[in-house]
């Protein structure tokens, strides 16, 4: 299997280069930070905290690390999917790969298969890491530990599948910038939607509709918040009104599955674009 | 073996915006053949090679290599080839860049092991295999490039100025190479400029500019000339006025230039010298060096 063969190469480029260690390097100290730091979450005002005041503080710190590890996520998707086809071609490494009995397919589905196998062995040791700490420290687990996972790792395969697109045409630094500054649009986009249903804004709401279909990244990482959240933290919210929308670190609903197949269609949409630009393109 | 050619180009052309970069190229290129594609830079010949592999497209007209049509798959199964711009993947060894390949081109797994060491070894490298390429010279990821592109016994070989970036040594390492893959049947495509690598391992040579062949044929037929070199000594004066009927003479210090004598008539020519009291010390067909035939060639003469 040729895809299997490119995909190999892949990750094993991306293990060999100092990128991958470095960033494996300053996740675990931001992971024994972390810890460290709910470890000293024990008192309130000068008295012990309750159960209760202890779970929602813990629950909202998580949270915030794993909007570090969303955005970690996404940012080494785009470093590692931006310049894997323009990079290749620039060098010329290319050259003599795509002259062999391989299709332009093959080699597209396998740089892609590569990288997300690259993204899991990054994320699901550092994100288990992450939350088993957590639990062995405070003996907290969030409601919905796979799912978090999953809505990250797929956030990180839609902004890949962006980024590999983009590196059909342009070069690795111009895509890879393009990809990011696309992935800020969603995340700003899904706010300005969360603003217009607190101010009942048809506009602001139709903007963030636009936003999470165009590019379902923000879409995701609302199910990851949403898989953070406790039971009582979602009730306590939802009870005070509609205001906690506009917050991009709340998230009362998972994605439903319509819109989990809508990202499902847009990930193999882009990947086919992805698949038909590199058959155009002349090398 | 097989009585399709290694490539039939009909009317072959590649167009780059306003730039036309190939314009209707014709060739047949035999089995067996060491075929050397000439021309000055920007003359079409890396165009033509992609074109070949199925990496850029035609504009208009077609070409099949090994009996396939160009652009599909089973057109490259049985073809090595090392691009002008060669790179191999540095975090690689160059055992790993040639076993690489030898899953990209299909080669059995049994073979594996036996085909890289002995491209390693053919290529000068076997003592380098375990070192990464980002640690190679230029000229060294040259003789790697050379070794991947003699993996899994090719039908058909397309060098890509192939010495670039290799030194005296490098460069007779590769006519040698050339010369072996021509003893074991396989068709070699050598891109080049440097006339004299041409001119020491091709049968056959195209020379391309603009775009265009403007010559073809064995190498023989290139460079063919009618022009025969006499030293000669105690030659009587006006006695070469008498050798007018065998062509034009010319002197040249010691020598003797006869223009336009046909090949056979030679003897009789030297016979002729002698009989008229000239002592004959050397006498050499003056063929065209292939850098005047091609500096003729692209003038337009």
């Amino acid at each position: 299997m040729l895809v299997l063969l490119i995909a190999r190469l892949t990750v094993l480029e991306l293990l060999r280069r100092r990128l991958f260690l470095v960033l494996i390097g300053l996740t675990l100290i931001v992971v024994a930070l972390t810890s460290w730091g709910i470890a000293q979450v024990t008192t309130v005002g000068g008295r012990p905290m309750t159960r209760v005041e202890q779970v929602t503080v813990v629950s909202q710190l998580l949270i915030l690390v794993g909007f570090m590890f969303s955005f970690t996520l996404s940012f080494s998707a785009v470093f590692a999917g931006a310049p894997s086809l323009s990079g290749d071609l620039e060098s010329g490494t290319a050259l003599a790969i795509l002259a062999r009995p391989i299709s332009r397919a093959e080699f597209v589905i396998g740089k892609w298969l590569g990288v997300i196998a690259t993204i899991l062995i990054y994320a699901l040791p550092t994100t288990a890491l992450q939350l088993f700490l957590v639990d062995r420290i405070v003996q907290y687990v969030p409601p919905h530990p796979f799912e978090f996972v999953g809505f990250m790792v797929i956030e990180g395969i839609v902004v890949l599948t962006l980024a590999l697109a983009l590196s059909t045409r342009l070069a690795g630094m111009v895509g890879g910038v393009v990809a990011l500054i696309l992935w800020g649009v969603a995340w700003i986009g899904g706010i300005v939607g969360g603003v217009g249903l607190v101010l009942n804004n048809a506009t602001a709401t139709h903007i963030g509709t636009a936003t999470r279909l165009i590019l379902p990244t923000d879409g995701m990482w609302r199910g990851a918040v949403w898989a953070l959240e406790p039971a009582t933290i979602i009730a306590a919210i939802r009870a005070s009104g509609p205001a906690a929308a506009g917050n991009p670190f709340f998230a009362s609903e998972p994605p439903d599955a319509l819109y989990l197949a809508w990202t499902a269609a847009w990930i193999v949409a882009f990947l086919g674009l992805a698949i038909w630009s590199f058959q155009q393109r002349e090398i | 073996m097989i009585d399709t050619p290694a490539i039939v180009t009909r009317d072959l052309a590649k167009r780059y915006g306003a730039l036309q970069a190939l314009a209707g190229l014709n060739m047949t290129i035999p089995r067996g053949a060491i075929f050397g594609f000439l021309g000055p830079n920007g003359a079409g010949k890396t165009t033509s090679v992609k074109l070949l592999l199925g990496l850029a497209r035609p504009t208009s007209g077609s070409a099949e290599i090994l009996g396939q049509p160009i652009g599909e798959r089973a057109s490259r199964r049985r073809v090595g080839y090392l691009p002008e711009l060669f790179r191999y993947q540095p975090w690689l060894t160059a055992r790993e860049v040639l076993l690489l390949h030898c899953e990209l081109a299909g080669v059995d797994r049994a073979a594996w092991s036996r085909e890289i060491e002995d491209a390693l070894a053919v290529v000068g490298l076997q003592d380098r295999g375990s070192s990464r390429v980002g640690t190679f010279s230029k000229g060294m990821q040259q003789r790697l490039g050379l070794g991947v592109a003699l993996l899994g016994d090719p039908e058909l070989v397309l060098l890509d100025e192939p010495t670039s970036a290799l030194d005296p040594v490098g460069r007779h390492d590769v006519r040698e190479i050339i010369r072996g893959l021509r003893d074991r049947g396989v068709t070699v495509f050598l891109n080049s400029h440097l006339l004299s690598e041409v001119e020491q391992v091709c049968d056959r040579v195209a020379v391309v500019d603009r775009g265009k062949v403007i010559a073809e044929g064995t190498l023989d037929e290139l460079l063919r000339s009618d022009t025969v070199r006499i030293r000669v000594s105690g030659l009587p004066r006006g006695a070469k006025d008498q050798l007018a009927p065998f062509g034009a003479i010319d002197e040249d210090g010691d020598w003797l230039v006869v223009r336009g004598v046909d090949a056979d008539r030679v003897p009789d020519l030297v016979a002729h010298v002698v009989g008229l009291g000239g002592r004959v010390h050397a006498v050499e067909p003056r063929h065209e060096t292939l850098e005047d035939r091609f500096l003729r060639l692209l003038s337009g003469d």
